[in-house]
């Protein structure tokens, strides 16, 4: 009786989900049907920010109001970038609409855009002027060009070190190349929300190039270890001589009352690496709220893209102690002597601390094994 | 392999062992014998008999007339360490126990030379330790006479001379206070190995800076970085630029080349413009919106 009572409901159901399915089962199957009629500047957002969630790109064109501006290509290399960064293979996760001001014939909004990446999510923001076309509206896209460099040989001088480390064949006793020489120059634990932060800077003492990375063991007061985590992306972990990267190790949930010690555990290896890309950090400037942030320039001096920037920042306060550490990626590429802005946020209420700041740019480009 | 034969031998001498006593032969072996030397275990009675040789990496087996000396040629037993000899015969077991010491010439010197770099001017910052053996790697456990010598590019060679305890020697030395790469040489027996140390310069000393305009821009750069030691800082060390204005702030980390570093930033009137390498900082220049 119960199966047979099953098997009618899921006919039931099987017939409903047909005739009547939910926008969201059908935009999740591949439809289209979240899309409404554009009868307002509302709708017409909403309907672009579909398209681009679905990467209909020729859809999301062909709804602009000012589309004669600009070609369909343009318009895709705005969304992907036309070199391989972040945003070339970044999703689309959810977006938020803010209307800011509408009259019978336009309107302007804000189209805020959660992008989904290998390291974590970015967050974009246009401001759209929105116009009435008739019985429907469409959106003026602001496209921001992508600039392109013109042709040119850049020499690139810089140093390249390349290592031979012992082979198997070698005499016991054989000598090797050494570790480079690293030290752990600032530590300093704080307590927040998430967890336990122990943040730091590390420095590489040697003349050679070092790919470095920092774990910390937290210890309660009779020895014995709470928990260990390492830095993971929060450190540039290819470090040339001299040169000075913080770090930053959440330890999520733990309590700092219960910590006695803190072991840290730098470690490197030497790798091969080039001083080449040199990137300069132009401009910034420090907003203490609300909503803290640095932010800046980038700008790559080499001859060389960078694909993926990671802009990492040590905030000081008055007296030179490091107060926090923070992160972010960059979703465009580096083309050669093109700024590219960045935005680093910082937590609100450790925002009035801060007096100065340091920051660097790790860096990968496609091609480079560092 | 010869470890499992060893074994497999060992097992056959304990099995044996038990059965000693009733002995109708009998052997004489050298308290010690020096590994890789001929030598001979003469033996008493009659008929024959197997002798059998068990040590710790090395077994023998030799089918004996008794009565007659059982040689060994020079090379037949050359790892050192404990030994036990059976003389079996029929039912009855001789047994006895020897050494096989190591040469007391060494043949080869394994040198650990620590660090492969080091800075210059670092008390005992140079390590070494050596590992005298014979021909046929045998640890030589006796005293020996080692002399270091750590020779630069400059200056008087660094002598010293220990005798190894147990096998092994070594000794800690300064690094030179000029940069280059130190031949790190271990003597023994006019056996000699050789290892390269380099040294390298410190921490950039007196770090300074200048500028001039250059279009809209200002070219800084560094006068060349030297250690305080005054040798030339290797190409590829990071020396950090920041330039400070209207409470916005520039900043490049830039490599040393030829022994300077150079960047171009924005002129900004008023800027204020600092230089740090590692943890060194040095001074700092103002740009006075012109000259």
């Amino acid at each position: 009786m119960l199966a047979l009572l099953m098997a009618v409901l899921t006919v039931v159901f099987l017939v409903i989900g047909t005739l009547s399915p939910v926008p969201a089962a059908v935009y999740y199957a591949g439809g289209k049907n979240l899309l409404r009629a554009s009868s307002t500047p509302q709708a017409a957002v909403d309907n672009l920010a579909v398209d681009l969630k679905q990467r209909a790109w020729e859809n999301a064109y062909n709804s602009l109001a000012n589309k004669a501006e600009f070609t369909e290509p343009q318009f895709v290399q705005d969304m992907t970038g036309n070199t391989l960064s972040l945003r070339t293979f970044a999703d689309l996760e959810n977006y938020e609409v803010r209307p800011l001001h509408a009259s019978a014939d336009d309107a302007e909004m804000t189209l805020k855009l959660r992008w989904s990446t290998v390291v974590g999510p970015f967050e974009t923001s246009r401001d759209l002027h929105v116009v009435r076309n008739g019985d429907h509206w469409a959106v003026d896209w602001p496209l921001v060009k992508i600039p392109s460099v013109p042709p040119q040989v850049i020499p690139v001088n810089y140093l390249r070190w390349d290592v031979i480390y012992r082979g198997p064949g070698d005499e016991w006793g054989a000598q090797d190349v050494q570790s480079p020489r690293i030290r752990i120059v600032d530590m300093h634990p704080v307590s927040r929300a998430e967890g336990v932060v122990v943040m730091g800077e590390l420095l590489n003492e040697d003349i050679v190039p070092a790919y470095v990375t920092v774990s910390a063991t937290l210890l309660r007061k009779d020895g014995s270890a709470i928990a260990r985590e390492g830095s993971f992306d929060m450190i540039a972990h290819t470090l040339l001589p001299k040169q000075v990267t913080p770090f930053s190790i959440v330890f999520p949930n733990a309590d700092i009352s219960e910590v006695g010690a803190i072991h840290m555990d730098p470690q490197s290896v030497l790798v091969s690496a080039s001083a080449d890309p040199v990137v300069e950090i132009q401009n910034q400037k420090f907003d203490p709220g609300p909503g803290a942030s640095l932010s800046g320039q980038l700008s790559n001096q080499s001859g060389q893209t960078v694909n993926i920037a990671h802009v990492l920042t040590t905030f000081y306060n008055k007296n030179g102690q490091l107060v926090w550490v923070a992160g972010q990626y960059v979703d465009r590429a580096l083309l050669p002597q093109t700024p590219v802005d960045f935005t680093v946020p910082v937590p609100q209420d450790l925002a009035k601390q801060v007096s100065t700041e340091r920051t660097i740019v790790s860096n990968y480009s496609s091609g480079n094994s560092l | 392999m010869i470890a499992k034969k060893a074994g497999r031998l060992l097992g056959i001498a304990l099995a044996l062992a038990p059965l000693a006593g009733a002995q109708n032969s009998n052997m004489t072996v050298p308290a010690t014998i020096e590994a890789g030397s001929a030598f001979s275990i003469p033996t008493t009675g009659s008929g024959q008999g197997v002798l059998y040789i068990v040590g710790p990496a090395q077994a023998l087996r030799r089918d004996v007339q008794l009565g007659v000396a059982v040689q060994f040629a020079a090379g037949d037993l050359y790892n050192a360490g404990h030994y036990v000899a059976l003389l079996v015969e029929g039912s009855s077991t001789d047994t006895a126990q020897f050494d096989v010491t190591p040469k007391s010439q060494p043949d080869t010197l394994s040198f650990f030379a620590e660090p492969s770099r080091v800075p210059v001017g670092l008390h005992n910052g140079i390590s070494g330790t050596v590992y005298a053996f014979d021909t046929y790697h045998n640890l030589i456990t006796s005293p020996l006479s080692v002399s270091f010598q750590l020779a630069g590019i400059s200056g008087t060679p660094l002598a010293r001379t220990v005798t190894t305890r147990d096998g092994v020697a070594w000794t800690a030395i300064d690094s030179a206070s000029k940069q280059g790469s130190a031949k790190f040489i271990v003597q023994a027996n006019g056996i000699t190995t050789t290892r390269v140390i380099a040294e390298v310069p410190g921490d950039p000393c007196g770090l300074t800076i200048s500028a001039h305009p250059d279009g809209q821009n200002l070219t800084v750069e560094t006068a060349p970085i030297h250690d305080c030691s005054g040798n030339p800082i290797p190409d590829g060390t990071v020396v950090t630029f920041t330039e400070s204005y209207n409470g916005m702030q520039s900043t490049v980390d830039v490599p040393v080349k030829q022994d300077v570093a150079r960047v171009d930033m924005p002129a900004h009137p008023g800027a204020t413009i600092s230089v740090a390498s590692g943890v060194v900082a040095g001074n700092e220049i103002r740009w006075g919106g012109g000259r």
